[in-house]
């Protein structure tokens, strides 16, 4: 799960990181309340979105009046964001964050995140802030210095110590900046983060050492320690159907293209895409129904591939194991008498029950097209599309 | 041969009593497996399907002849099973439960010798030696014994891979899941010694996806180590980034992981990699066909 910046300094704010001050706004009318607790003009507004790249795509606006403001807030709320991390339909801007403007004496970048091929946590700090890390990757690998650490016993004294000489942070703040590393280390832990990072980790002349900006990307996995967390919940969805494929239980991707899917297991799924792909089609989503689903989460998900008005053909691909054909082919007559598709639906059934399920789909009469083999599936779902 | 389980391996199942523990249970035995003890807290001294009930892997590996385990409990208890089974020095934990936080499995790695104890999964299908020993969720009937060792980070799309290898008459030596999150307890690397090593496996499948850097990490294990013919396929070419795949582990993160990374890791490698989800089998075949070992 991923946190909006507003939410990530907030948590931030409660583990004792300084941030500017500010509040978040979800409609025009909350726009003077919010810049007065920014400190009134100047103001940052920065619009609320999971990508990165935001100011250079004009997200992030520094305005000096409740006119510029206005305009501003007219111009990103409830619109869409296209920056070069979004693709070319962007990202919806829900809410924007009012800042005040702090002066910045210093931009560092650090984060803590989880190495998988080292598996263990890592703080990655640099000297140069403001700039995506994976640019200073590429260009400056030598500015960035990786320090792992126990999950267990934490990143500890000498080590935080260790990383804010090296960063040279001035002497007047090195104190500081070492308490705000075990901060973010412990705080990355105590919450079961994937990521958290500071950039630009600051030092400002109004708050000395404080998050700019900032992102927090929680393990799914360890949610359920954190009954705290659940109002950002939802909020992370980038459309409507992925957050009502959360409701269902079910694992869905949106994307461009026009061929529906319908898979069980998350490999199989991906692989299926990568199929259409290959026969000159265009998935539209990524759908995994899932090892256990049941005749309701078959009929909801087609629900869900069919309100996408891209959608012209569907490919349903089911290799059974723990997940029956007899119970898919259940639900797929169920969804398309109920739903009356108008689209071409080619199905390809395999594993568990396997005869059971062709024969409920062949007993049905609803016209589908159905294959043995995989790749002839893909073939006829991609042809099928382009009619 | 095979790796890591034989007819001879000799089961305990963790959440023996609960829906999904209960049903692959009596399809592990089915196949063959043999099934010494189930373990559930608190049914102790029951039986189920006339198998032991005890209440603590300690117990049941103290009274029985078990040398692995299979781990069938819910997500929230998940990383509680997986340490009672290390600190019960089970040799083979294997580990279906999807949704074990990412940090408790490194602070559980951090405290274990692979000596001891080797987890294979979480959030994987288990492992199979056809013929022989089933561990895990995969319809049995697809596989046939033969000389290919498979090794996945997916459930179903190893199925479709060992289905088309069955489907040529390439049986499976063992055939295994290392589980789609981002830590698992085992990798490509460990694996791919295992099949190296084991005689009767003569080539190996080995199926990536997205996310991390396993297939990079495999790819160079293998230039260095891997004298038998090696044929990879890698799902996720149409994945966008910073999206979650279904799988904890699939996700192009801070431009690491993409799937041209692990194509262009593996072919250096000289491994062959499958252009298409529907031939890895046929691309085996080929190779096979082409230097026959």
């Amino acid at each position: 799960m991923k946190l909006l910046e507003y939410q990530a300094k907030k948590i931030f704010a409660q583990w004792g990181i300084p941030v500017p001050s500010g509040a978040p706004i979800f409609r025009s009318s909350q726009l003077t309340g919010a810049i007065q607790k920014a400190g009134g003009f100047p103001v940052v507004l920065k619009a609320q979105v999971y990508a990165g790249g935001r100011g250079k795509a004009g997200g992030i606006v520094k305005v000096r009046d409740l006119r510029e403001a206005r305009l501003a807030a007219g111009r990103l709320l409830g619109k869409r964001l296209v920056t070069r991390q979004t693709g070319p339909r962007g990202a919806p801007v829900k809410a924007l964050l009012a800042e005040e403007s702090l002066t910045v004496l210093k931009e560092m970048y650090v984060s803590v995140l989880l190495d998988r091929s080292r598996q263990m946590p890592v703080v990655v700090a640099s000297s140069e802030g403001g700039v995506a890390i994976e640019e200073l990757a590429k260009e400056k690998p030598e500015a960035i210095l990786t320090t792992p650490f126990d999950p267990v016993s934490g990143l500890g004294l000498p080590r935080a110590r260790r990383i804010a000489e090296r960063l040279k942070i001035p002497r007047k703040a090195r104190k500081e900046a070492v308490q705000q590393l075990l901060k973010l280390a412990q705080g990355f832990l105590k919450l079961d983060a994937s990521l958290v990072e500071v950039n630009p980790w600051a030092l400002t002349r109004e708050k000395g050492l404080a998050a700019l900006d900032g992102k927090l990307t929680l393990d799914d996995s360890g949610l359920f320690r954190h009954p705290e967390l659940a109002p950002f919940k939802t909020a992370d969805a980038d459309s409507p159907s992925e957050a009502k494929s959360r409701e269902i239980g079910i694992n869905y991707v949106g994307l461009n293209g026009q061929v529906g899917c319908m898979v069980n297991g998350a490999g199989l799924a991906m692989a299926t895409m990568d199929l259409i792909k290959l026969h000159g089609g265009e998935p539209a989503n990524f759908l995994d129904v899932g090892g256990g689903a049941d005749v309701n989460q078959v009929r909801e998900a087609f629900k869900l591939i069919l309100a996408d008005s891209n959608v012209k053909s569907v490919l349903v691909n089911i290799f059974g194991g723990i997940m029956k054909c007899d119970v898919i082919a259940q639900g797929i007559v169920q969804a398309a008498r109920a739903i009356k598709l108008k689209v071409p639906l080619v199905i390809r059934l395999e594993g568990t029950n396997v005869k059971l399920g062709r024969e409920i789909l062949r007993g049905s009469k609803l016209g589908f097209v159905t294959a043995t083999d995989l790749n002839e599936a893909a073939k006829l779902a991609v042809k099928a599309a382009k009619k | 041969m095979s790796i890591l389980v034989d007819k001879n391996t000799c089961l305990i199942v963790q959440g023996i009593t609960g829906k999904a523990g209960s049903f692959h249970a009596a399809q592990m035995r089915s196949y063959g497996t043999r099934i010494a003890a189930g373990v559930t807290p608190g049914r102790g001294g029951e039986k189920w399907e006339g198998i032991p009930v005890f209440n603590t892997v300690a117990e049941a590996k103290a009274k029985t002849q078990a040398n692995a385990s299979c781990i069938f409990v819910p997500a929230a208890f998940g990383a509680d099973a997986v340490r009672e089974a290390v600190q019960a020095k089970i040799p083979l934990v294997i580990v279906i439960t999807e949704g074990i936080p990412a940090l408790d499995m490194v602070k559980i790695k951090r405290g274990l010798s692979p000596r001891q104890t080797v987890i294979i999964g979480p959030n994987g299908p288990g492992i199979i030696t056809p013929g022989q020993c089933k561990i895990g969720i995969m319809p049995g009937y697809i596989h046939k014994p033969g000389p290919v060792g498979v090794v996945s980070r997916s459930g179903t799309l190893t199925y479709e891979a060992v289905w088309q290898l069955t489907g040529l008459g390439l049986g499976q030596s063992t055939c295994l899941g290392i589980g789609g999150d981002s830590i698992p307890g085992t990798g490509f690397v460990e694996i791919l010694k295992m099949f190296q090593a084991d005689p009767r496996t003569k080539a190996i499948v080995l199926i990536g996806e997205i996310g991390g850097t396993a297939e990079e990490e495999a790819a160079d294990f293998i230039r260095a180590h891997v004298t038998k013919p090696v044929v990879a396929f890698v799902a996720g070419a149409t994945a966008p980034p910073e999206k979650r795949m279904g799988h904890a582990g699939a996700v192009i993160a801070q431009g690491q992981g993409t799937h041209a990374s692990k194509i262009k890791a593996l072919k250096t490698a000289g491994v062959t990699v499958a252009p298409n989800p529907a031939q890895i089998g046929s691309t085996l075949a080929k190779l096979l066909r082409r230097a026959p070992s």
